[in-house]
């Protein structure tokens, strides 16, 4: 079970901080995840008192507090515009809109879970970590790295023009995925896929073979062709793991298929696919 | 540590650890509807409403609830009998252990979504587990309740 000596909810990132610098203290999201472990907490932090539990909106990007609900970055007008339902997709098979008015982006991000849809669709836009020290990092070097004792404030999300398509699959509806895969075409150029719940954590694909060069300009015939060299790549490359949700090898299958119909879908987004 | 709320309506002060959590310090006052059937944040028996969304009282700690407006079966008698009665026609009810949970829910969604499909009601409802069912006679009995509250409801 897990036991909580002190709860704080603080008044200031600065006070969170030094609550946080002891190794025992530790910062609650949503506490879907957090309450089914067996922790001994010395001080629960909770930042619900930051006005961090939304998403703001300038014409350049998303700043979404780091307390925000997966419901609500669901529910988004603004995100779902830019991302073509490629996040509300991301979030609708996360448990139940009860679990989801609990959970928290920066409890999914900052914790780096295999499991985390939310961190396997944000890989594949333009994005960016606010932590308290760290400053403003790429979100793809922060997923790398292991979760420390700094505070996530928010997640930016810069609003280049692409194209998204996120899929993922599942044993069962509501259930945690088995493999998550998004695909995010750039309109100048770059394009990204990620492959999460390995059933390690979310990573892009780097295409270092430019496989995927020009992808958006070329015909149907030659994406195609692209996809499905790129989505061979992807499956050799990537590295998978068998759990009781599924093997290796099925996973390893899984990767080609997603990334595959990820790009060819978004790929096809502009002559009405 | 002290916490206030408002639970269905009144103003509630209570001590609890502040590893407490909502469920338990709900069913501590008497809300026996608010029930934990998984350990896992699955199954949605515990749902209540917290500013007028639901949310896993098994997953909430007490002391979030500080301040906030807390509702329960036990606060929705009315308009639960009004829905149960839906329930019961369609031969929904077995057991009715996931019942107040799923009941909560449906109140949610019903403030939250305007004239929802099948497909939103299922979706929406996706976080509400019932082992006895296949969930066929609950769809039945919402589409059936939408209609009527369309029809102007409790006025005819």
């Amino acid at each position: 079970m897990l036991k909580i000596k002190e709860y704080v909810k603080v008044k200031d990132l600065e006070e969170a901080y030094l609550l946080n610098q002891k190794k025992t203290a530790c910062v609650l999201g949503g506490m879907v995840w957090l309450k089914m472990g067996n922790r001994n907490i010395s001080t629960a932090i909770d930042l619900s008192g930051l006005d961090l539990d939304m998403i703001e909106e300038t014409e350049e990007e998303f700043r979404i507090g780091a307390m925000t609900s997966l419901r609500t970055l669901e529910t988004h007008k603004g995100l779902d515009g830019y991302t073509q339902g490629a996040v509300k997709e991301s979030l609708r098979h996360i448990v139940g809109v009860q679990f989801r008015n609990c959970a928290t982006v920066g409890g999914s991000i900052f914790g780096r879970y295999g499991f985390s849809d939310v961190l396997t669709m944000f890989l594949a836009m333009d994005s960016y970590v606010e932590l308290y020290k760290g400053g403003i990092v790429p979100l793809e070097d922060f997923a790398k790295k292991k979760p420390d004792r700094d505070i996530l404030v928010r997640v930016i999300v810069k609003k280049r023009p692409i194209k998204t398509v996120y899929l993922s699959q599942r044993n069962s509806s509501t259930d945690f995925p088995v493999l998550t895969c998004c695909v995010g075409l750039f309109a100048d150029g770059e394009a990204r896929a990620v492959v999460g719940a390995c059933p390690q954590r979310a990573g892009l694909v780097q295409d270092e073979q430019g496989i995927l060069k020009d992808f958006c300009s070329k015909d149907l015939k030659a994406q195609e062709q692209a996809a499905v060299s790129f989505a061979q790549y992807a499956k050799e490359r990537v590295k998978t793991g068998g759990n009781m949700r599924a093997s290796k090898e099925y996973r390893s299958h899984l990767v080609g298929v997603l990334v595959k119909r990820a790009l060819l879908a978004a790929g096809g987004m502009d002559n009405g696919n | 540590m002290e916490i206030k709320f408002w639970l269905n309506g009144e103003k509630t002060q209570i001590q609890a650890e502040p590893d407490a959590l909502l469920l338990d310090v709900l069913r501590s006052l008497g809300c026996y509807s608010v029930k934990r059937g998984c350990e896992t944040a699955n199954c949605g028996l515990c749902t209540v409403l917290m500013e007028e969304r639901p949310v896993l009282s098994c997953s909430m700690l007490a002391a979030r609830a500080e301040g906030k407006h807390v509702v329960t079966l036990e606060g929705m008698q009315e308009e639960a009998k009004e829905f149960g009665d839906f329930l019961a026609g369609e031969g929904a009810e077995q057991c009715g252990f996931c019942n107040p949970g799923f009941i909560m829910n449906v109140f949610a969604m019903l403030k939250e979504l305007e004239d929802p499909s099948e497909e939103e009601i299922h979706e929406y409802l996706a976080g509400n587990l019932c082992r006895c069912s296949g969930f066929m006679g609950q769809t039945r009995s919402i589409l059936k309740f939408l209609q009527y509250k369309k029809e102007g409801g409790a006025q005819k």
